[in-house]
C-alpha cells in the first residue's frame, strides 16, 4: 500500500478545506443556524411536540443530516472534478496509485470534513436547543457511515461530471429534494398513507430514521431498516467506484 | 546536478536496473483507438535504451502524446505490450510508474497551491517519504526556491513550468518524459532547461523528449524517432540518421550570373540559384567519391569562375520535413 500518496493527498484535500474554510465549514453552521431560528424557535414555538420531543430539538438530526448529505457529496465530486478541470488529474493517473489508495484519500478527505462539520452543527445546535443522544456511539456509527457513502457518491459524481453544471446537477435536482422530503423537518408518520408507502422509496429516510433514534430512540423505520439501506446503498457505491477505476471511465479515455 | 537527484540513479535501484540490461523501456506491438474510433497508434514497437535522450518527434496528432500517456498510464493501452525496466505497466503498475517522471505539453497545475506544496504532493504521490532536502534542491536547481511560498497562479508562464519540471523531478525518477517542454517558454528558461536536461543525463536518468523545436532535438537527442499517424517511421541514432538521409551540398558563389548550365555538367547533380548566381551540387556522402574534384575540374575547363564556396549539410528538421512529406 502506497502510504505516503494517501497521505499526501488527504493532506492536501485538507488543506483545501483550510484554504476554503468560510465556505467548507462556516457557511453552512451558519444556514443550519437559521434553519434553527426559522423552523425551530419561530415556527417550531407553534408546533406541538413530535414523539414527545420539541420540535426544534426533534429537526436536529435531520439538519445535521441535510448538511452532511449535501457537504460530503460537495467536498467529494469537486475534489476529485477540480484536478480533472485543470488537467492536474495527469499526476494522479501516472503516480503508483491503486484504485483504493485515491478512493481512501478523497473520499477519506471528504468525510472527514462532513464529520467535523457535523460535530460543529451539533454543538451549534445545542446552543439552541436541548439535545439529548440516547444512543452515541450510533450516532457517530451513522455520522461515520453517511459521510462515507455520501463522499462516495460526490466522487462518482465529480467523475462523471464533465462541467461544472452536472457537477451541481444532482446534488441540487436530487438530493435536496430527496433530503427534504426524507423527513428531516416531519416524521413520516404525520403523510397521509399513500405517501408514507411512496416516502419508503427515499433512501434519506432511512438516514434521517437512524440518525434520529441514535438521539431520541424513535424513527419512521426500525434500525435494522436504517442501517441495512445505509450499508447497501456504500455497497453500490463502492461497486460503481471499483468499475470506473477498472474501465477507465471518462478518467483514461 | 544536484546530489539528491543524482542519488535517484545511484542508489540501491542501480544494481538491479543495470541486471535488466541496456533497455529501459520496451514498446511492443503497441496499438491504441480511442472510443470516437480514431486510431492514434498503429503497432508501435521500441525500445529506448538506459541513460539515453530519445527525442521523439512528429506533427500535431501524430500520437507521441498518446504514446507517452500510455506509458505513464494516463490512458489505457490497446493492443500490445509495454515493459518499463522490465516490468509490465499494468500488472506491475506501482514499479514502473514509480520510477518515471513526467512533465506534461499543457501548462496543468493547480493554482490555488504553493510551489512548495506542489512538489511536495508529487514527492508524496509516487510513494516517497518526505525529504524538504531535496525539495529545495530541486527547486533551487529551476531558481523557484525564492518563490517557493507563491501560490502557482501568481506565477508567470515560463514560472508555472519550472514548476511542472519540479514536481516532476520531486520523486528522483530515473526515466524522465518530457513531452513538448519548451512550448511557449523564453529563451532562458530554454537554455536552462536544457542545461538541466544535460545534467540529468548525465547523472543517469533516461529522457524522453518530443518538441517541436527539432533543432532542440537535432542539439540534444542521441536518439530519434518519427511518428506520423500513429506509426512510427523510423527510429535511428541521430548522427546515423543524419548521414543516412541528410544531404549535403556543396555552394559555389559565381563570379559572374550563369543562365544555363552547359551540357557538359548534365552528369552532375547540379542546380542554380539565386538568379544564376549560386551554382549547388548535392552529392552523396557514402558513395566512395563524391565528385567534387571532377566538377571543380570542370568548372575550371568551361570558364565557370566562382570566387568563394561553402558546404552544407541537411538539418534535422529538413530531413523531419521530408520523412513526413513522403508519407502524405
Amino acid at each position: 500500500m502506497n502510504l505516503y500518496a494517501v497521505r499526501a493527498l488527504y493532506d492536501y484535500e485538507m488543506a483545501r478545506m483550510r484554504r476554503t474554510l468560510v465556505q467548507s465549514i462556516i457557511a453552512p453552521v451558519i444556514s443550519t443556524s437559521l434553519y434553527f431560528v426559522v423552523f425551530g424557535s419561530a415556527i417550531g414555538s407553534r408546533i406541538t411536540q413530535v414523539d414527545g420531543i420539541s420540535y426544534g430539538a426533534f429537526i436536529v438530526p435531520g439538519l445535521i443530516m441535510l448538511s452532511l448529505l449535501t457537504q460530503s457529496v460537495s467536498n467529494a465530486s469537486f475534489g476529485i472534478y477540480f484536478p480533472k478541470f485543470v488537467g492536474t488529474i495527469y499526476e494522479l493517473l501516472s503516480a503508483p496509485v491503486s484504485p483504493f489508495e485515491a478512493v481512501l484519500s478523497y473520499v477519506g478527505a471528504a468525510a472527514t470534513k462532513s464529520v467535523i462539520l457535523g460535530t460543529i452543527i451539533l454543538a451549534t445546535a445545542a446552543l439552541f436547543v436541548h439535545l439529548q443522544i440516547h444512543h452515541p456511539v450510533w450516532m457517530l456509527l451513522f455520522l461515520v457511515l453517511t459521510s462515507v457513502t455520501f463522499s462516495l457518491l460526490g466522487f462518482i459524481i465529480g467523475i462523471w461530471a464533465d462541467n461544472f453544471e452536472k457537477l451541481s446537477l444532482v446534488p441540487m435536482l436530487i438530493l435536496t429534494p430527496l433530503t427534504f422530503l426524507g423527513g428531516s423537518f416531519y416524521t413520516i408518520k404525520m403523510l397521509p398513507p399513500v405517501w408514507q408507502s411512496i416516502s419508503l422509496f427515499n433512501p434519506v429516510v432511512y438516514l434521517v430514521s437512524g440518525f434520529r433514534w441514535s438521539f431520541y430512540s424513535s424513527g419512521d423505520v426500525s434500525l435494522a431498516a436504517s442501517l441495512g439501506m445505509t450499508l447497501l446503498f456504500m455497497l453500490l457505491c463502492l461497486a460503481v467506484v471499483y468499475w470506473i477505476f477498472r474501465s477507465g471511465y471518462r478518467l483514461k479515455n | 546536478m544536484s546530489e539528491t537527484l543524482q542519488a535517484g540513479t545511484s542508489g540501491s535501484l542501480a544494481p538491479a536496473m543495470e541486471a535488466r540490461g541496456d533497455v529501459v523501456i520496451s514498446v511492443s506491438n503497441l496499438s491504441k483507438t480511442y472510443a470516437t474510433g480514431f486510431q492514434a497508434l498503429k503497432n508501435i514497437n521500441l525500445d529506448i535504451r538506459r541513460g539515453e535522450i530519445f527525442g521523439l518527434l512528429g506533427p500535431n496528432g501524430a500520437g507521441k502524446t498518446t504514446l507517452i500517456s500510455i506509458i505513464c498510464g494516463i490512458v489505457n493501452p490497446g493492443a500490445g505490450r509495454v515493459l518499463v525496466d522490465g516490468y509490465d505497466i499494468v500488472r506491475d503498475y506501482r514499479k514502473t510508474r514509480a520510477i518515471i517522471g513526467l512533465v506534461p505539453q499543457e501548462l496543468t497545475t493547480d493554482a490555488f497551491t504553493t510551489v512548495c506544496s506542489a512538489a511536495s504532493l508529487s514527492r508524496g504521490l509516487f510513494g516517497k517519504p518526505s525529504n524538504p532536502q531535496h525539495i529545495e534542491k530541486v527547486l533551487r536547481e529551476l531558481s523557484l526556491w525564492e518563490r517557493r511560498n507563491s501560490m502557482i497562479m501568481t506565477l508567470s508562464g515560463g514560472m508555472k513550468r519550472r514548476v511542472l519540471i519540479a514536481k516532476a523531478l520531486a520523486h528522483e525518477p530515473t526515466v524522465l518524459f518530457l513531452d513538448e517542454p519548451s512550448a511557449g517558454v523564453d529563451v532562458e528558461l530554454r537554455r536552462d532547461m536544457w542545461q538541466l536536461i544535460r545534467k540529468l543525463r548525465d547523472a543517469g536518468v533516461t529522457i524522453i523528449l518530443t518538441t517541436h523545436y527539432i533543432e532542440e532535438a537535432e542539439d540534444m537527442a542521441d536518439r530519434i524517432g518519427v511518428i506520423h499517424k500513429g506509426e512510427l517511421i523510423v527510429v535511428e541514432d541521430k548522427v546515423e540518421l543524419m548521414r543516412k538521409l541528410g544531404k549535403k551540398q556543396l555552394v559555389l558563389h559565381l563570379l559572374e550570373p550563369v543562365e544555363r548550365l552547359p551540357g557538359e555538367l548534365s552528369g552532375y547533380s547540379l542546380a542554380l540559384n539565386n538568379h544564376g548566381n549560386e551554382l549547388v551540387y548535392t552529392y552523396d556522402t557514402q558513395a566512395g567519391r563524391t565528385g567534387i574534384t571532377a566538377l571543380l575540374t570542370d568548372l575550371s575547363r568551361l570558364g565557370i569562375r566562382f570566387n568563394d564556396l561553402h558546404t552544407k549539410q541537411s538539418s534535422l528538421e529538413e530531413i523531419f520535413v521530408k520523412l513526413v512529406g513522403d508519407r502524405q
